[in-house]
This record gives structure tokens, sequence and C-alpha cells, in this order.
């Protein structure tokens, strides 16, 4: 047994010693799993969508306290009209000892701005549906040893604290991505409300998702067999949803020691005091619910995904699939010449391979003739 | 739950990221992890390949300390050699530490026991790419299960007699050719037949033939992830292959109940690494590597067999839940 394995054991605490006659050594196996998990890292993949300025960038910012968006620039109003939904993924690798994470945050920018939003997540749909189809490709291919993940596992949905519950924008968009991620709706901005509008909008909110038949992500009850803590923080997590939270990455002085905060003339609202918003709430729950976000993202959203495409046909093939194309992607103008121009070019290609055929061959001729080498 | 740190108990040791401000709790996602390996129980399937009464039954089970393979004790009046090579395999589910294992042992009666031994191979390799097919049609399936049932072969643990002299053709052609499909683990066995040196010295005579022909036992030097791998690894290739001994009876030896063999010329301790090697194989086979050897299984085996069938007749048609006929839980 390497030095690891023993040291893991030692820690463990739950083995029989290994000298009990009758002790066969198999219940190691989840520090065996654990160190190659370890190598291996963890990859997570989170969708943050909602409109500008809610405070997307900053929260994300907070929950992983680095910075994901160091030379960001802020569209004024006129720059935000023209544009449509763009997809923004940037990648950051973080470590905690020795678990290296790589965690994908891919922005929204551009949802909900424009005057007429009603076809603002299309592209997002889109891009969704890209990863699980790119997902499946790789997992039908021929080396399957490092297929990259980058499905999305989890969307936050930022919901503005300044209306009455889910505005229609906010009905539409989660109906329309609730059965291909997992969706934890999230109020924005929290500090814009007192405790007790807290409290109604989130029951409204609530009351609204019901109505309109929304499955947002049901956070798994504890195990039986966890200790009462566990339990009772997934009770706490379970009631708090949907989490109210604030972001900030400024650090302000309260009560004499460095908080991060917001500082407004009549108090600092602290990101990190449960008692101020959920923002621990709403990351304690990512965390502790990251694996379990991925299974069900592979297990229900995925195979859901990847029935549906194999329920319309195709065939397996050392090259992956190979399926007609889906009825919403029909084939674009440029894609057809895209074909033609592939085509173009492989004749073109071919051409001048036989020239250069040709022309050696005329060179070796030469060359004998003369007895000269070129 | 209070500011900056998640609630569930933990030691505060100095976290290692250096663009943290604060703790996050990345690792604990390794534990939910290990929480879930140990909930879902584990399968593990190992192959005995080698002829009739050396011990193979009997080593499994002092392995896995139960009585996990059909043993003869003793040959009774009943049991013949069978004509072919048989394929028979026995699962059970044991327990230790919170964590289910369900052992399949697949044992392989009449493996060299004829007159004419050719090909005699044939059997277990058809029975190890059937695993695989079932696998794969199970992986391709329209609606898939969520945990797909693995009855692939992770480990072929292969007997070598304990002739003192060299390998036989026999083992020499079952080894190189088994060893591109499955992970193979030469034991010497009955190894109480050699002293210490005539061991030694017929290991190092193995170990060169084995080389020679090219066959890449497990832990395969090709699969080294890393440098602590490799250099894990090559001692246990240096030790390889283990000479063992196993046995299912108790006896006292210095106030200790220990499982061995009594003769008149002393007890052999089957744990004793000074009598023989049968607790480096356990540890290797179970404490360290178990884990590794369905990584290898999954990863290696598998995805060469389906990557010639993919090639083969030009592809799989993913299949409807209508047209599997068995109903596997």
């Amino acid at each position: 047994m390497s030095q690891a394995d023993k040291m893991d054991k030692m820690k463990q605490g739950q083995f029989t010693n290994p000298e009990t006659p009758g002790y066969v050594g198999f219940a190691n196996l989840p520090n065996q799993v654990h160190r190659k998990s370890v190598k291996k890292g963890f990859e997570f993949t989170l969708m943050v969508v909602g409109e500008s300025g809610l405070g997307k960038s900053t929260l994300i910012n907070s929950l992983f306290l680095t910075d994901l968006y160091p030379e960001r620039v802020i569209p004024g109003a006129a720059e935000k009209i023209e544009r449509t939904v763009q997809i923004e993924a940037s990648t950051v690798e973080i470590e905690e000892r020795g678990v290296k994470l790589r965690l994908t945050v891919v922005d929204t920018p551009g949802y909900g701005d424009a005057i007429n939003s009603q076809d603002c997540f299309s592209t997002i749909i889109a891009y969704i549906d890209d990863q699980f189809e790119r997902y499946l490709h790789d997992e039908s291919g021929l080396n399957r040893r490092h297929i990259v993940d980058n499905r999305v596992h989890c969307c936050f949905y930022f919901i503005s604290p300044l209306g009455h519950g889910l505005k229609p924008l906010d009905v539409q968009f989660m109906k329309a991505i609730h059965n291909k991620v997992n969706v934890v709706p999230v109020i924005a901005k929290a500090d814009t409300l007192t405790l007790r509008e807290r409290e109604r909008l989130k029951r409204r909110i609530l009351d609204e998702i019901d109505e309109h038949g929304i499955k947002i992500y049901h956070l798994p009850d504890a195990e039986s067999d966890e200790d009462e803590d566990f339990k009772e923080q997934t009770r706490i997590l379970k009631a708090s949803i949907p989490f109210a939270v604030v972001g900030s990455n400024q650090q302000i002085e309260a009560k004499g020691k460095k908080v991060r905060g917001r500082l407004y003339p009549w108090g600092v609202v602290e990101v990190e005091n449960p008692e101020h918003n959920d923002f621990l709430k709403l990351r304690t729950m990512l965390i502790t619910h990251m694996q379990d976000l991925q299974e069900v993202t592979q297990d229900l959203h995925y195979e859901n995904f990847r029935s549906d495409r194999l329920k319309r046909g195709g065939r397996l093939s050392s090259h992956g699939y190979v399926l007609p194309l889906s009825p919403a992607k029909a084939p674009e103008p440029e894609e057809m010449d895209k074909d033609m121009i592939l085509q173009e070019k492989e004749a073109e290609l071919r051409r001048m391979q036989e020239m250069i055929a040709k022309m050696q061959a005329q060179m070796q001729n030469q060359g004998e003739g003369d007895g000269q080498h070129v | 739950l209070s500011a900056g740190q998640p609630s569930r108990k933990r030691s505060h040791s100095s976290g290692g990221g250096s663009t943290l401000l604060g703790y996050i709790g990345i690792d604990t996602i390794i534990e939910q992890m290990r929480k879930k390996t140990m909930k879902t129980g584990f399968d593990f399937n190992i192959m005995v390949v080698g002829p009739s009464g050396l011990g193979k039954s009997t080593l499994v089970n002092t392995l896995f300390k139960s009585q996990v393979s059909r043993k003869s004790a003793g040959w009774s009046r009943d049991e013949k050699i069978p004509k072919t090579v048989e394929i028979k395999s026995v699962s059970h589910v044991i327990e230790e530490g919170g964590v289910k294992m369900k052992l399949t042992v697949v044992d392989t009666p009449g493996f060299g026991d004829q007159i004419n031994n050719d090909n005699c191979w044939e059997p277990i390799s058809k029975y190890i790419n059937e695993q695989f097919e079932k696998f794969l049609k199970e992986e391709v399936n329209i609606t898939r299960k969520k945990r797909i049932p693995d009855t692939r072969v992770h480990c072929c643990v292969y007997f070598i007699p304990p002739t003192g002299h060299s390998l036989r053709q026999l083992d020499v052609e079952f080894m190189k050719r088994l060893s591109h499909s499955v992970n193979i683990i030469p034991v010497i066995a009955k190894s109480d037949t050699m002293t210490v040196e005539e061991r030694q010295e017929f290991k190092q005579r193995v170990r060169k033939e084995l080389e020679m022909n090219g066959i890449e036992f497990y832990p395969q030097k090709e699969f080294d992830d890393d440098i602590e791998d490799k250099s894990d690894n090559d001692k246990i290739r240096e030790m390889m292959p283990f000479a063992v001994v196993g046995s299912d009876k108790e006896y006292q030896v210095n106030g200790k109940r220990v499982l061995g063999r009594k003769t008149p010329w002393g007890i052999i301790e089957v744990e004793n690494p000074n009598h023989c090697e049968f607790a480096q194989l356990r540890d290797f086979l179970i404490r360290s590597h178990l884990q590794d050897l369905k990584e290898v299984t999954h990863n290696i085996h598998y995805e060469t067999y389906r990557a010639k069938r993919l090639n083969d007749n030009g592809g799989l048609h993913p299949i409807t839940s209508n047209d599997t006929q068995e109903s596997n839980l």
C-alpha cells in the first residue's frame, strides 16, 4: 500500500483495525476513488441569466472569490439596444486543499436588454443544446478517454427585486429551459428590500412558479444517516429558496473588522452575514450540491436530450453519430455554401496533387536523361 | 450558518489556493463523491484460470475471507474434469466498513486439463467479449439505465503451476492472447512446494519469459498515470508474479489464530509475508488497486472492444427499449 493510502486510512477512522481477523480491505475502495478524483479534479459549468445591472457578475466574483471579469467595460444604453444576446464563457481553475475545480461561468449579456425581448432566449437554449450535442458526439466517438464536459450543470436565474414577482419574460424563459438545465432562481440586489418585503416576494415567486408549472432544481432531502447539523442545514436551505442575495467585492470596515459589503449612509450591508442576505446559503447550496447538480444534468437532462435525439434516427459509427439535421436548425445558406466550398477545395487539392505528381515524373525523367540530380 | 465557513464539521487547516481570500469548500465535493461511492456500492468481477487442483477456489475464498467460490473439498467421486472449458460464475454481496461489494467469481474448470488443450482459451475469450457486448448494448440503448450492470471481467488471476522450471507453452499462449482484453495477474500457485531460493529463481525465470514474449500483465507499464503511479507500480511489478498459498483453515500460532496449512514440519502461515506472498497479493489487489482494475477495464479494454465493434460492421444501431430481451436489474 502506498503512503497516501496508509495516511488516508489513518484519517478515515471508520475502518476496523486492519489486523482484525476477517478484515479484507475493500472498504478502502472509497479512498481509492477519492485519490483518483483528487488527481482528476472536477469540472463544473454554471450559467447566469438575467437582465443587465442585476449584479450577476459581481455575485459570481463574490461566490468564488476571484475576479472573473477583470477588464470589463459596461456598455451604454445605445450600445445595448443594438446587441443581441451573447454567450460569453470564462473558465477559471480554482484549487483548494489539493482539489482542483475547473469552473466555467457562462454569462449571457444582452438578455432582456432589447426593447422587444421576444426572442432573446433562443441563443441561450441553442447554447445549452449545443453542449449536449457535443457531448453526445464525443460520447459516441472512438476516443472517449478525455471527454471534456461543457454541459451546463446549473443556471442561476436572476429575478429583479423591483417587481411584484415574476415578469412574463421570467416565466417564459424558465419554462423554456427547465427541462434542459437545473434552474436555481435568485433574487438579485436583495438590499433594496426590507426583510418583510423579501419574504413576501419569495412567497409570491414560489406561488407563481407553482402556478406556471416551472420545474426548478429541488435540493434532495438529507439522507437519514447524515448528522443532525447537515439535516438542519438542508432544511434551512430548502426553506430559503429562492435565495435573496447581495454581492460585493469591496472590503468595508464594519464593527471593527473588514467585511465584504456595500456602504450606505444608513449602514453597511454585509455580504457574508446570513441575517442580511442569503449569499452564504447560495454558496453553501452550490458547493454541497455540486455533485448532485452534475448527476441530475447527466441522468435526467442529458439523457432526455439523448433519447430524443436518437429517436429521430441515426447510426452510431466510428465517427460519431450521423444524424439528420434537427428540425430546429434548417440548413442555413452559409452552411450549404460551406459544403460546396469544401468540395471545391478538395477537387482543387486533387488537381494540384496530380500536377505535382506529373512534375515529379518529368523531373525524374530529365534527371535520368542528363545524369543530373535535381 | 456561521459567516465564512460551511457548517459541516471539518478541520480548519490552511487552504491551498493562492487566489482565494477565504475558504469556499471545494474539497467537500470529493467527500460527496466518496459518500456516494459508499452508498451505491460497487461490482467487482474476478476470474480465475488454471488447471484444476492449483487451489484457485481456495485462494479466492482466502482473499475475500468468505466462501465465495465453489469449492470441491477434495475430489468427490462425482466431480469429473469437464470435457471442455466451462465458465461458471457465482455472485455474492459482501459488506465491510459500510461498503457493499457485489463480488462475482468466474471459474473456468477444465482449462488446461485435457490431453489436447488446443484453443482452450477460446471459451474464456468469448466470455470476456460477451460481457463487453452486454455492456455496449446497454450503453447505446436509447433509454439507458442509470447504472449499467457491470459484468465485465475486471481481473483475471492466472495460476502458474509451481514446476520450478519455466512457463509452459499453454501459459504463454493464454497470457499473450488475453492480456489485450483483460487485466491479467499471474500468480504462482501452491508455492509452498518450493523453498525460498527456488521460488526466487523460478520467479526470475518466469518474469524473463513474460518479458520475452511481450506479455503485458497488470499493472501495465503503458497505463501508469504519472510518476507517483509509476514508482508505486514499478515496485509491484518487481514482485510479480506473487507466489501464494491459500487456505481456509485456522490454527493457533504464538497465541494468534492464523490461516494456514499444517504439516509435520511446521505450519505454513498464509498471511505471513515471510512464508508466502499472499498478503502482498491481497493488499495489491484489494486494498490499493481495486478501483484501478475497474478503471483500466472500463477505459482501456472495454474501449478497445468498443472501437473495434464500431469500426467493424460500419456501426451499431441505437436500440429501442423494446429490443432488449433481458430485464436487467
